[in-house]
């Protein structure tokens, strides 16, 4: 009995799991009274009508492009890393206490130090649930979500106590220093004449989520620890059995899931027009990883995929939510829907696709 | 703190309690059954907003009410169908039924009512009134005045809504059917070992979908004493965390009934500690000695064992050393003392400290060094019959 074909599992699938997803959204705009319709048409002019916009979709596909691959690197180990949202905005602490008091004289200097530093406090604030899932076996889904409370309640500590400045009623950081302001993609088009992507806050840092990209593809399929990671996803006793360390494994993909997140921050602090960190720096994007890890296959050009519809859905939710009187939730709502129908209702749409290969496989093969 | 405030905040407490209670006993008849449901905080919001928007609507607390249960309940069969009929991820589907509701209760709300994604405050007769006891005080300076036995009847005892009788009725009969009935049997097996179950002729599938329709009626409970009993009314986001806050007490109590109430009462305890308290002053030498204890002990149980406890557990304690340090220098500078005098210097516990202590608590929970909790052994795990 054959089984179905690579491209339906991988494209045909995920494809179908949306159009499921959109359709019940059509529905939704429908009983709020708005035409689904037009309601497409004001999205998709919204997320890609002008070049701002465009240049808006892709900060946003920025986001969730770390957060996807933060997602994607766990899941491979068979860990759910649901604590991007809490590692994103430690992540944006480590990069603004690093710009904010560490004089550094050049954007790149600036980039390689926040990206770091944002990293390096991911990963540190994943390092405890991660350990006390390797060594204790607690939840990791349970205190990662504990994480990402108490994350909150630490930057809202921080913003309004120690990184406050005097006489500011905003709960944010001091705007980053001038040196340090990430160049946008319109700063870069302009050197060539052009005012691609206006005032939208597309900048660098889309190139570093590039790269992080190779860097997992490499990592997953071309190094060892990538090969002991997937093996541990596959089978922890089959890993232990081959000599693999549950635990060591376990910690390490967890850690470089954090780092990958903390990473995002780099986009939306120092990347932002006004350069700051503010109280709600992650704006859902840890969340919204799940959704576009789980739609992109765990595989960088999967999730590169899904981070740019999503981030068309998320500015072209914004722009509809100007427009009309629907609240921008609606993007939360659709989210929810590419999560439950790629994710946890996958095997309701793969069974069908599924039979209906094998059907077809077996017809053709009697005909011939 | 005199007898009367320790009424108060015993009764601030209990109301707290109630909807971490309710839900909490929702996540435990599920994951009795095997089936993990991080999706508390997602019904109860749907059910908070249907109870309100019925309620206000029809004007009837008690039609409300029936709605929140029902939405309440067409989320959690949705969530069985996908974890229990397609054998879905579990947690990938409590997580998607979460954000449906957080999106959906505020597009519809905005459709249906037009104010910003709420409901419309809900007059007296449609919410759920505080009940008065007989012989029971209700004007707060009759009751300052009573004796300490007339303060906790009339404060303590009396003026609840009925919600919150029923939800504390719910502890007994939840350990009734648990623990004394052949459902409650069945229920439990079918979460540590549905193979047996299903050898013994019973229908897995069956047995898990009840249980996933009891947490759901349980979570719509939950769901409209917050927007018609505690507020008068739905907002956006208004559960703030409580699914995840019952799922942590549910883990505290080690899925059992009667630990729920002990556990959702101690997190009430804190709500009501924060609220009632905004300003928590502490010596700085307690500051200290909390955490270089913590720290020492860390270090101490980690040097014992292998090199990657040594690595996590100690670099965790050099963090807590520094965060007592910073803490202790920074009292000094701030008021220009010695180092030493600092130590006799009392400061604000931070407030986000206080609302964390809740989730942190979890954790130290989860991490097994304080009574280990384990899960029923088939939990989160879909059942596959054998062919």
């Amino acid at each position: 009995m054959d089984k179905m074909p690579k491209w339906a599992d991988v494209a045909l699938v995920p494809v179908v799991s949306l159009i499921i997803a959109a359709l019940i959204s059509a529905i939704v705009f429908v009983a709020v009274g708005q035409n689904p319709w037009e309601a497409l048409k004001l999205m998709a002019y919204g997320a890609v009508g002008t070049s701002d916009f465009l240049g808006y979709t892709l900060f946003y596909a920025t986001n969730f492009i770390f957060t996807g691959l933060a997602v994607a690197v766990a899941f491979h180990a068979s860990l759910f890393n649901i604590g991007g949202e809490g590692q994103v905005l430690l992540g944006g602490l480590g990069a603004a206490i690093v710009v904010l008091f560490v004089p550094l004289p050049h954007w790149t200097l600036a980039l390689i130090a926040g990206a770091t530093a944002a990293a390096v406090f991911g990963a540190l604030w994943v390092a405890i649930p991660a350990y006390l899932q390797a060594r204790r076996g607690s939840h990791i889904v349970i205190t990662t979500i504990m994480f990402n409370f108490m994350a909150s309640g630490v930057l809202i500590y921080m913003l309004s106590g120690p990184l406050k400045p005097d006489g500011n009623m905003q709960i944010a950081t001091a705007i980053f220093p001038e040196a340090s302001h990430l160049p946008s993609l319109n700063d870069i088009a302009r050197l060539f004449g052009s005012d691609l992507f206006g005032r939208s806050p597309v900048n660098i840092s889309i190139l570093i989520a590039l790269l992080a990209c190779v860097a997992v593809w490499a990592l997953i399929w071309h190094t060892r620890l990538g090969y002991q990671i997937r093996a541990l996803g596959r089978s922890e006793s089959a890993a232990k059995y081959a000599g693999i360390s549950a635990v060591n494994i376990t910690m390490i993909a967890l850690l470089i899931s954090g780092g990958l997140a903390g990473m995002m921050a780099v986009n939306n602090t120092m990347g932002i027009n006004t350069p700051q960190l503010v109280d709600n720096a992650a704006g859902g994007a840890g969340f919204i990883g799940i959704a576009v890890a789980l739609m992109g296959r765990n595989h960088p050009v999967g999730i590169i995929i899904a981070a740019l519809l999503f981030g068309a859905l998320y500015q072209g939710g914004a722009e509809l939510s100007a427009a009309t009187s629907i609240p921008v939730q609606i993007v939360v709502v659709i989210q929810a829907l590419v999560i439950m129908f790629t994710g946890a209702l996958d095997e309701m749409v793969r069974a069908p696709i599924e039979k209906l290969f094998i059907r077809f496989g077996r017809s053709r093969a009697a005909g011939e | 703190m005199d007898f009367f405030t320790i009424v108060q905040l015993g009764d601030a407490s209990v109301r707290m309690a109630i909807p971490l209670l309710l839900a909490c006993l929702a996540g435990l008849f599920s994951e009795r059954a095997g089936i993990f449901d991080i999706g508390l905080e997602g019904k109860m919001l749907a059910a908070a907003f249907l109870s309100a928007a019925v309620s206000y609507t029809s004007g009837s607390v008690w039609v409300g009410l029936l709605a929140g249960i029902g939405i309440s309940v067409v989320l959690s069969i949705i969530h069985g169908i996908a974890s229990i009929t397609f054998k879905g991820n579990q947690l990938i589907s409590g997580v998607a039924i979460n954000f449906f509701a957080a999106g959906l209760t505020v597009v519809i709300a905005q459709g249906w009512f037009a104010q910003g994604g709420r409901t419309p405050s809900l007059p007296k007769e449609a919410r759920f009134n505080d009940l008065d006891f007989p012989g029971a005080l209700s004007r707060m300076r009759d009751k300052m005045q009573a004796s300490p036995g007339m303060q906790f009847y009339s404060e303590f005892v009396s003026g609840h809504s009925i919600l919150v009788y029923l939800g504390l009725l719910a502890v007994p009969l939840s350990w009734w059917i648990l623990y004394q009935t052949r459902f409650g049997l069945r229920l439990r097996a079918v979460g540590e070992a549905p193979e047996a179950v299903d050898t013994a002729g019973i229908s897995v599938v069956r047995l898990r979908f009840s249980a996933v329709v009891i947490c759901g009626i349980l979570c719509g409970i939950a769901g409209a004493y917050l927007s018609t009993a505690v507020q008068a009314g739905f907002t956006k986001d208004m559960t703030a965390n409580r699914g995840f806050i019952a799922l942590a007490a549910l883990i505290f109590a080690k899925w059992r009934p009667w630990y729920a109430l002990g556990a959702c009462l101690l997190f009430g305890l804190f709500f009501a500690i924060d609220i009632r308290f905004s300003n928590i002053q502490l010596q700085v030498i307690w500051i200290m000695v909390l955490l270089l204890g913590c720290a020492a002990a860390l270090t101490i149980y980690a040097v014992r064992r292998e090199k990657i406890d040594v690595i996590v557990l100690g670099g965790f304690s050099a963090i807590l050393a520094a965060v007592a340090f910073t803490a202790l220098f920074a009292t000094a500078s701030a008021d220009g003392i010695s180092v030493f005098a600092a130590l006799w210097e009392t400061v604000k516990v931070p407030s986000q400290l206080i609302q964390s202590l809740p989730y942190l608590f979890v954790v130290v929970v989860l991490a097994g060094f304080v009574g280990k909790a384990v899960p029923p052994r088939a939990g989160g795990q879909p059942y596959v019959k054998e062919r």
